[in-house]
């Protein structure tokens, strides 16, 4: 994440790259073609050695490959052996050569080979990449440079980083600067300094600083400083402990949200219209394949396929719940036990059907550029950006649907039906077309949860199973035929299952939440908010 | 014209039924037991179709001993029982000459007891946890010594790993091959509280609280690693988790056993890139077998974009073992083909020869990958030589003594060096 928000910032210099190697002076060519050969040539181990003599040689060059390398750009074309810059490796594309900035159509894929790294080469070149971080213009960076050099220095980096703090005018780059020193002093013998640093750790949260410490403490055991050092890891492990808590709760809210989201649809057509619907899963694998195919159909333009599928994912599933209602489960209202077997061969006939289609592999579903990334809170706590929308989205597809219950004429009528079939028909209301409009509702917002589902987890055959038990639960915990219920029910299974996982570990997580809820049905049958009145009362 | 259509279509549904009934006469039946519906249909098709193109291929060379090869595909649905009743089907109807089959450990251990009785020849193509050796099995995937430990020595040579996350799901194959790795680790020297062991549940999606437990083992100064034993399904929502919360590859590399180029496929690989596979073939492996074997694999399937895998590599030498070994042996009769196949070597995809072992388990490379962005892995370590798989693991205290050789005087799968005796259990 650290090195995230360098690349970040140190995008814009990939774009001048050609520039700057395009004025490089005659003597600087001759010294830039051999080390391109070498380069070239090298295996993994060579490449280090290779790189290093460049960095020295020339360290804003070097940087910019490292980071071509590191972004899987630098390809070099086998048979003249240069290095280009590819963005894109498909026939047609363009290839820019680095030694002049010309470009050159790939007319085969073939012909252009990646510059290969691996994970030791990667991590040594987010180090130097770090490194010259330190000098950049933006204050952002050069804190970004500092925490990812913080216990990775030598003295010569030592002499530098204080060097530059005595230049340094920004507070919190200094602060950054300082935390770097003291992380190296507090090995160092004299005893103020020392204190001096156990004293600047010990307000900062970064984990190289309470790992310094902990160093400090086991080096030093019988010095005066330790009980310094130890009131300060304690203050540290204090502050782990509080934001750990956030955190669990923060991962028991998006558990929970995702719960809500799967089980919403079923609180409709099972909770309201009293349909137990085995093929609920299917519904929502519905909606997470038709996030895959408007991404086949829109390749160019991810970041908008997912705004897309929301719509597209409840009228398709919208559509096959109609048909469901129509063509299966109307001819079996009030059989609940002929329902749930019909649902269930429905449910199989549907996996089937996407494995013909679409062949039983998994599919990709690809998260758009805006989902992704992590808001940091402080070094402790970053909250991923994803589970954030979902559960955003989750809250708004609640909102909507209690609108559309609470506020609308097809939300009435559907109460009505619900409580009194016999009374509404006297009323006017065409209880047949409701139901199959109620199911429909219920189908499409399974649908929608299935795009948010295609975000989180696999798109393939089976993953409707992995939800319908989930479903079920939620909506029998919060009591059937209530929507508040669902919510409720739904995060706060998500928060206990995230208190219960560090200690109990995740398979008997998942088993104690369930035992607990049938014990709460033994107590209380009809869930967290019971239905009242008459139509409760049959 | 109704009548002359008719009569052509009678004529032609004769002329195929009497081929069928000559080509009943003399072919030799091979079955082929994988799921094709239910959760691990996703694995196996392939592996039926690589079956499928393996026979092929070889009916165009002129089939085995002068005969046909004949395909019988049946489907287990994923269904562990089911696989018995479908194996003596294969075996007592069909009268199959040898089964190629099998994904999940499960599913081998249910078919053992109806081949053992049955004395058949079955191969099995898949990476497994070893502790095994039974007469009538061939084991063409991993036993943990081919996979498992080199890729934890490459970890902790390459990378300087010194602290281990252990990852896996609930069940057999994770839980013996954590305990095979935790005892190597210790035997290397790696202290109890540097290793952590974490199981989830089959298809498990909510990986927040592990991932982020994950990172903070990490993050407490040494090099960290995650050895991961995950099953197919859970591998997507924990890699997206991983690059959800900032976890790069450099950071805190994850080395697989359970994912390949198939399962890359139907992923997003832009979070994966650098983490690493240890495997005993690649895709990208350059050889010139490796090339032909693609070449066919796409003319067979009529599909350019459809990768190769290990476990089809692993059928690939399991059938042209058995070819060889009924081609000397002269009978597909199980019996003689047991004895003939010790010893057989044959070429492997990688560009070197493999043999059937003793032990039923054969000797290959050991490949560590990285994920490339564009789901293929480019090879960083591959071991020097061959390994062999061994079915008894060293390190574990119950079956360090242990010894399988099916070659007589000794015929046994579980020979124990330190007293002398077989246990006479077959498996």
């Amino acid at each position: 994440m650290l090195y995230q928000k360098l690349i970040k910032g140190l995008h814009w210099s990939i774009g001048c790259l050609l520039l700057v190697l395009a004025t490089i002076t005659q003597a600087g060519e001759a010294e830039f073609l051999a080390h391109e050969q070498a380069l070239i040539k090298a295996k993994f181990e060579q490449k280090e050695h290779i790189m290093m003599a460049w960095y020295k040689a020339d360290t804003q060059q070097a940087v910019q490959l490292m980071e071509l390398m590191l972004a899987s750009e630098l390809y070099y074309q086998k048979k003249e052996k240069r290095l280009y810059r590819v963005t894109d490796a498909r026939k047609g594309a363009v290839a820019a050569r680095l030694s002049d900035g010309e470009s050159v159509t790939i007319a085969k894929k073939r012909n252009f080979k990646r510059v290969s790294i691996n994970n030791h080469l990667r991590a040594l070149f987010r180090q130097y990449i770090a490194r010259a971080g330190l000098t950049a213009v933006e204050p952002q960076q050069r804190i970004a440079a500092a925490e990812a050099i913080m216990g990775n220095t030598d003295p010569d980096l030592i002499a530098t980083v204080t060097d530059l703090l005595a230049q340094e005018t920004d507070a919190e780059v200094q602060a950054a600067f300082d935390l770097v020193l003291a992380v190296a002093t507090l090995q160092s013998k004299d005893k103020d300094q020392q204190e001096a640093a156990i004293k600047t750790l010990g307000e900062s949260l970064q984990p190289a600083a309470l790992n310094a410490l902990k160093q400090f403490l086991q080096t030093y055991s019988e010095s005066d400083l330790a009980p310094l050092a130890s009131q300060a890891v304690d203050r540290i492990n204090g502050k782990i402990d509080f934001y750990n808590g956030v955190e669990t709760l923060y991962f028991g809210l998006s558990l929970g949200s995702v719960l809500v989201l799967a089980g919403i649809g079923l609180a409709i057509t099972f909770g309201v219209m009293g349909v137990i619907n085995m093929a609920h899963g299917e519904l929502i694998m519905i909606g997470a394949y038709t996030t895959y195919v408007i991404q086949q159909l829109m390749p160019n333009h991810i970041g908008w396929s997912l705004l897309v599928a929301v719509p597209a994912a409840f009228v398709v599933s919208g559509l096959v719940g109609i048909l469901l209602e129509r063509g299966v489960i109307r001819f079996l209202y009030g059989r609940p036990l002929e329902t749930l077997l019909a649902t269930f061969g429905i449910s199989l006939i549907l996996q089937q059907a996407v494995r013909s289609i679409f062949s039983p592999l998994n599919r990709s579903v690809e998260t758009p550029a805006w989902m992704a990334g992590l808001i940091d809170i402080n070094p402790l706590l970053s909250l991923t950006q994803s589970r954030m929308y979902i559960i955003a989205f989750c809250l708004l597809v609640f909102l909507l649907l209690l609108a559309i219950m609470k506020r609308t004429r097809l939300g009435l009528q559907v109460r009505a039906v619900s409580q009194n079939r016999n009374m509404a028909r006297a009323m006017g209301v065409r209880s047949e077309w409701v139901d199959a409009l109620t199911f429909g509702l219920g189908s499409g917002v399974a649908g929608i949860a299935g795009v948010a589902l295609s975000q989180l987890t696999n798109v393939g055959p089976n993953m409707g199973q992995a939800y319908i038990i989930d479903s079920f639960m939620v909506v029998v915990f919060g009591g059937v035929g209530n929507l508040w219920g669902t919510l409720v029910a739904g995060l706060s299974l998500g928060v206990a299952n995230k208190l219960l996982e560090p200690w109990a570990g995740a398979v008997l997580a998942k088993i104690l939440v369930l035992i607990f809820i049938i014990l709460f049905i033994q107590k209380r049958p009809r869930g967290l908010f019971p239905q009242r009145g008459r139509a409760a009362e049959d | 014209m109704f009548n002359n259509r008719f009569l052509q279509c009678a004529t032609l549904v004769a002329a195929v039924s009497a081929s069928n009934l000559v080509l009943a006469a003399d072919t030799i039946k091979v079955g082929v037991l994988h799921s094709l519906s239910g959760t691990m249909a996703i694995s196996e098709t392939t592996l039926k179709d690589t079956m499928l193109m393996l026979i092929e291929e070889q009916n165009k060379k002129g089939g085995l001993l002068g005969k046909q090869l004949e395909p019988v595909v049946v489907d287990p649905a994923s269904n562990w029982p089911l696989f018995a009743e479908k194996a003596r089907e294969l075996i007592e109807k069909d009268e199959v000459a040898a089964i190629f089959g099998c994904w999940t450990s499960v599913s081998r251990k249910s078919i053992l007891p109806v081949v053992e009785e049955l004395d058949s020849v079955v191969f099995y193509p898949v990476q497994y946890e070893g502790e095994e050796s039974s007469k009538n099995v061939f084991y063409t995937g991993a036993a943990p010594n081919q996979q498992a430990i080199p890729a934890v020595d490459y970890l902790m040579d390459e990378l300087g790993v010194e602290r281990w996350v252990l990852a896996g799901t609930d069940y057999v194959y994770p839980r013996t091959t954590n305990k095979i790795l935790e005892a190597y680790l210790q035997d290397s020297g790696v202290a109890a509280e540097d290793i952590m062991i974490n199981y989830t549940p089959f298809g498990h999606s909510d990986w927040q609280s592990i991932v982020s437990d994950i990172k903070k083992f990490g993050a407490e100064g040494k090099k960290t690693a995650v050895v991961s034993t995950i099953n197919g399904d859970a591998n997507v929502p924990f890699y997206k988790e991983l690059g959800a919360q900032g976890i790069s590859s450099a950071d805190i590399p994850v080395v697989a056993f359970s994912v390949g180029e198939e399962e890359l496929s139907g992923m997003d690989t832009g979070p994966l890139v650098g983490h690493l596979a240890a495997w005993n073939y690649f895709m990208s492996v350059d050889s010139e077998a490796n090339d032909e074997f693609i070449d066919n694999w796409h003319a067979f399937i009529q599909d350019e974009d459809r990768v190769t895998n290990d476990p089809m590599e692993a059928h690939y030498i399991g059938f042209n073992m058995w070819v060889k070994a009924v081609e000397k042996a002269g009978t597909t009769a199980a019996p003689a083909v047991q004895d003939a196949i010790i010893g057989v070597s044959v070429p492997n995809l990688t560009g070197g020869l493999s043999s059937m072992m003793p032990n039923h388990h054969i000797s290959k490379p050991v490949l560590i990958g990285e994920i490339q962005d564009d789901g293929q892995f480019e090879v960083v370590s591959s071991t020097d030589g061959l390994v062999v798989g061994d079915a008894w693991s060293d390190f574990l205290p119950g079956s360090k003594d242990l010894i399988a050789d099916w070659r007589a005087p000794l015929s046994c799968g579980n020979y124990n060096v330190e007293t002398g005796k077989c246990s006479g259990q077959n498996f």
